[in-house]
């Protein structure tokens, strides 16, 4: 019994080292996050980029820097091992961006549509 | 005899007093699919600080702004100690899986030496602010921007005095199965404080700058 035991202990172990990256993997996800973080200041520090793209720019580098770290940092993927890692973090994902849209247009929608005793809190544009 | 020979390869966490039961097996990954919804619900509390962060950005009470007091070029030196951090954990977990008890509390110490300077740097920027009149008080902006960024501080914080716990079982234990599990915990938590940080400065630093 322990013999069959160690075997399936050796098998569950190789199994599991594929989810473990490699240094390749960590030095490409470095090396990717550091570009992308670049990007991201570049975008507003350079002063090359039209205000109006700075947002969507930032965005944009830090959604791919987000995927690049979950990626070869965390070692998130589909398969098998790494779905329930995966569904929970999708569901984590919707309470999310529940919480955080809703906030937004909530209280965007109450700026907009409250008295203000002062003008202060809203910038005039 | 099947419960002597489990006892003896996972005696380090297998609880003996289960006695002449033959427990089921366990190779922490149970433990860490417990760690990884725990930190699930840690990204809904930074959730929760950056919806109401964003919600304040503009309400500076006649104080000054994020364009004001944020300096790019200190954030970005921050990002590129906690990034590197993020590495060489990576290589302490390589290094871990490979067996290298010596290297991987060598690696473990250069990531405590990057998460300390990341630490640092942000008590600086904090004590500069509340020196320069910009203190958690002065505006709802700047409360929110305290409150989000100084509880990610305190995370990282955890993770430093974590890593020194870990550190001393490495020495005193070596790679068991218990420190292996608790070494593979502790590595999701710091990637994942990395992840928390990407919205950190693009949500409040570069947004606050545009």
């Amino acid at each position: 019994m322990a013999g069959a035991h160690s075997s399936h202990d050796a098998a569950h172990h190789e199994a599991a080292h594929a989810d473990h990256g490699s240094t390749r993997s960590y030095l490409v996800g470095f090396a990717l996050s550091v570009v992308l973080t670049l990007a991201s200041f570049g975008v507003v520090m350079s002063g090359l980029v039209p205000h109006e793209l700075m947002m969507p720019g930032i965005v944009v580098f830090g959604v791919a820097q987000l995927l690049v770290q979950l990626v070869c940092f965390l070692h998130m993927g589909t398969s098998p091992s790494q779905r329930g890692n995966l569904s929970i973090m999708l569901f984590t994902l919707l309470i999310l961006a529940i919480v955080v849209v809703g906030s937004l247009w909530v209280l965007h929608n109450m700026n907009e549509n409250m008295m203000h005793p002062t003008s202060q809190m809203m910038p005039v544009e | 005899m099947g419960s002597t020979a489990l006892s003896a390869t996972h005696g380090a966490f297998e609880d003996v007093s289960h006695g002449g039961h033959v427990h089921h097996h366990d190779d922490g990954s149970k433990t860490l699919l417990g760690f990884w919804i725990y930190l699930m619900s840690d990204c809904l509390i930074f959730s929760a600080l950056f919806a109401t962060f964003i919600v304040l950005a503009h309400a500076t009470a006649g104080g000054p702004s994020g364009k004001e007091l944020f300096e790019l070029p200190y954030v970005l030196g921050e990002t590129m100690l906690l990034l590197i951090s993020s590495v060489t954990f990576g290589m302490a977990m390589l290094n871990m899986h490979a067996g290298r008890r010596n290297q991987v509390i060598a690696w473990l110490a250069v990531t405590f030496l990057f998460g300390a300077g990341f630490i640092a740097m942000e008590v600086y920027e904090f004590a500069h602010l509340i020196h320069e009149g910009a203190g958690p008080s002065r505006s709802a902006f700047l409360s929110s921007y305290f409150t989000l960024v100084g509880t990610h501080g305190l995370h990282v914080t955890c993770g430093l005095i974590w890593l020194v716990v870990m550190m001393d079982q490495m020495r005193r234990f070596g790679l068991t199965d218990a420190t292996r599990r608790r070494l593979s915990c502790l590595s999701l938590f710091w990637h994942f404080l990395d992840i928390v940080w990407i919205c950190v400065f693009t949500f409040v630093y570069l947004r606050g700058a545009i």
